[in-house]
């Protein structure tokens, strides 16, 4: 009888007794929403991923993958460092105002000093600023996301203010920063190294088989750092110890886990990756300005909600951020496409946030009761 | 008689103007289990908080494995061989049971600092094995405790403290939660404890089970250690007596 209650003891490893990752579940939405979009394409004589025009010599949509790939790249980096902040039962809040005083800054460092034979006409600092190496606005940028970063952290560990609060105001002030820098004017005309940063090709004209991605750096980089923080949540103690703090911070704390140095550094690796995002924004468009990454915080924080990531901690995974971000960028391509008015994209998209986060808790109930 | 493993001297805690604790002598001999019973509010649970440096105490010494001993925390307590199980369950309800079974003693295969490589594969094989020689039974130890029984969890939590224990197990109320089967193979691994020689508190409400595993009943009321009295010389009924205060002193009732 002990062995019905208790189950077996075979302590061989089952991979049928394991509980079915719920990246799987995200994967069949993902699915699930590609094919609606494609078969309301066809229903508009039109198709969403596959090309459509006899004079192209493609297979799929190559303008709508590039674009759908570059919005899912620079927002999505964020998401993997709020992916980890909200693991260890915290959210960001900074990280769009944090990304826009981040370019303000790198942008200052990355003038050129001449453009089409003029001095340039946005210049923020004098002629030892001008065309700096393209490493120089990189660190300085690195540096910018690590200190709002650490501004987070230790708020969050040591005044014990809740996440919400404490990222909230770091949100306001940074914002403030990305306006009081130029007066709100944008910094622009980058050198032609750092303008290279994101439209240029790391991987030269590569090919993944049928597609090739000409200026997608953005997506080389978020692939890569998915990639590693992949690993270094699943193999490293670091990985191991943020759930552990999501999941119960007192046993945490028992158990010796220094939690309050760790979440610091967690909130610093998520204010570096913002600021990563910067150095990619503001490459890719040549220019700085005051409002920008507005509102990507509720994006990151919606692709991870979406990928399962639980926002009570503790539960989620990379691996889902990525695919709850590969979801958002198919949705409001998906919207474009089947030329849904953009008034209508947001209220769906904050609908189907939502939706995420109850479909979770349904989810997560249903689980304990079983 | 054999060596002291831990010894309380005048052990005293006042929360305020309550006094919780007063004037607590205890001797735990190795490889002695001791049972702490009495009534709800009695110092039970205080008395171990003062033990395991969860609370610091007012006053009194404590003389643990012959040193006189001040830890700051139940950390510092661990890392000198003291083991708890609490009431409330310490355990990371969204990891697999190795990882809560290694918890803040990872192991690894190569250290760089918070970035350290995790050996999962050994700490997987050493739950297993500690699993083994606690008896207790995980249906798969690599799905979240999430999704466990309270039993199971409970098994896990007492399986991490055998497993690691040095010199001392404490257990406040082990089975409380439990149902017949759990509880039943609680006391199993207790029993494993005594026969490998490991001194243990038990703290219990549960007079059978404190009959069936301990050698000594030590019975606190109102603060204060009122008895101590070796198994074999008492009964159910004398234990009650104590923690009634129908015997021992001052509180007699003349009702």
């Amino acid at each position: 009888m002990a062995e019905a209650t208790h189950g077996t003891g075979g302590q061989k490893y089952d991979p049928a007794k394991r509980n079915r990752a719920p990246e799987w579940n995200v994967f069949g939405a993902l699915v699930l929403i590609v094919l609606i979009f494609e078969i309301l394409n066809r229903m508009q004589g039109g198709s969403f991923l596959f090309n459509m025009r006899d004079n192209v010599d493609a297979i799929f949509n190559q303008q709508r993958l590039d674009i759908m790939i570059l919005q899912v790249a620079i927002i999505g980096i964020i998401a993997l460092g709020v992916t980890q902040v909200i693991i260890i039962g915290g959210i960001d809040l900074s990280s769009g105002s944090v990304v826009g005083a981040t370019a303000m800054i790198v942008m200052s460092f990355a003038q050129t000093a001449m453009v089409n034979g003029n001095p340039n006409p946005k210049a923020i600092f004098g002629d030892w600023a001008m065309d700096l190496p393209v490493i120089v606005p990189i660190v300085v940028g690195l540096a910018c996301g690590l200190v709002a970063g650490l501004i987070n952290g230790l708020l969050v560990a040591y005044t014990k203010i809740p996440p919400f609060i404490a990222t909230l105001g770091v949100m306001v002030s940074a914002r403030g920063v990305a306006r009081w820098w130029s007066n709100g004017q944008p910094v622009s005309f980058p050198t032609e190294t750092y303008g290279t940063l994101a439209n240029g090709d790391l991987l030269g004209g590569m090919t993944f088989g049928l597609l090739s991605w000409p200026g997608q750096n953005p997506a080389v980089v978020f692939v890569l750092l998915a990639i590693l923080f992949h690993v270094i949540m699943t193999y490293t103690l670091y990985g191991k110890h943020s759930y552990a703090i999501g999941s119960n911070e007192a046993a945490a704390r028992m158990s010796g886990i220094n939690t309050d140095r760790h979440k610091v550094l967690v909130y610093a690796i998520a204010g570096v990756l913002a600021a990563v995002a910067a150095v990619l924004l503001t490459s890719k468009n040549l220019t700085a300005q005051a409002g920008m990454g507005v509102m990507y915080e509720l994006d990151a924080i919606a692709m991870a909600v979406i990928g399962g990531v639980s926002l009570s901690g503790g539960r989620g995974s990379i691996v889902g951020t990525v695919l709850g971000a590969a979801i958002f960028s198919v949705i409001i391509s998906g919207f474009t496409s089947i030329k849904l008015d953009a008034y209508y994209q947001e209220m769906v998209k904050g609908a189907i946030i939502v939706g995420a986060v109850v479909l979770d808790q349904w989810r997560q109930r249903k689980r304990t009761r079983g | 008689m054999s060596k002291i493993i831990l010894e309380t001297r005048g052990l005293t805690k006042h929360y305020g103007g309550v006094h919780a604790l007063e004037d607590a002598n205890f001797i735990l001999h190795e490889g002695e289990h001791v049972a702490v019973v009495g009534d709800n509010g009695a110092g039970k649970s205080t008395f171990v908080r003062q033990v395991t440096a969860v609370e610091q105490r007012t006053s009194g010494d404590i003389i643990f494995d012959g040193q006189p001993v001040h830890f700051a925390g139940p950390l510092e307590a661990r890392q000198a061989g003291i083991e708890t199980v609490f009431q409330t369950l310490a355990l990371a309800d969204d990891l697999d049971v190795p990882s809560n079974l290694f918890l803040g003693r990872e192991l690894f295969k190569f250290k760089l600092g918070p970035f350290s490589w995790l050996d999962r594969k050994t700490m997987r094989d050493r739950t297993l094995e500690a699993l083994k020689t606690t008896a207790v039974k995980i249906p798969n130890v690599d799905n979240p405790i999430r999704n466990m029984s309270g039993g199971q969890r409970q098994c896990v939590s007492i399986a991490r403290t055998a497993a690691f224990a040095s010199k001392l197990v404490i257990m406040d109320e082990p089975t409380a939660a439990l149902g017949v089967q759990e509880t039943a193979q609680v006391e199993n691994i207790i029993r494993g404890l005594k026969a490998r020689g490991i001194p243990m508190i038990l703290i219990s409400h549960n007079l059978r089970q404190v009959f069936d595993l301990v050698d000594r009943i030590v019975v606190f009321r109102r603060g204060r250690i009122v008895a101590s009295l070796k198994r074999e010389e008492t009964d159910g009924n004398d234990i009650v007596s104590y923690i009634t205060g129908v015997k021992g002193g001052q509180e007699t009732s003349f009702a």
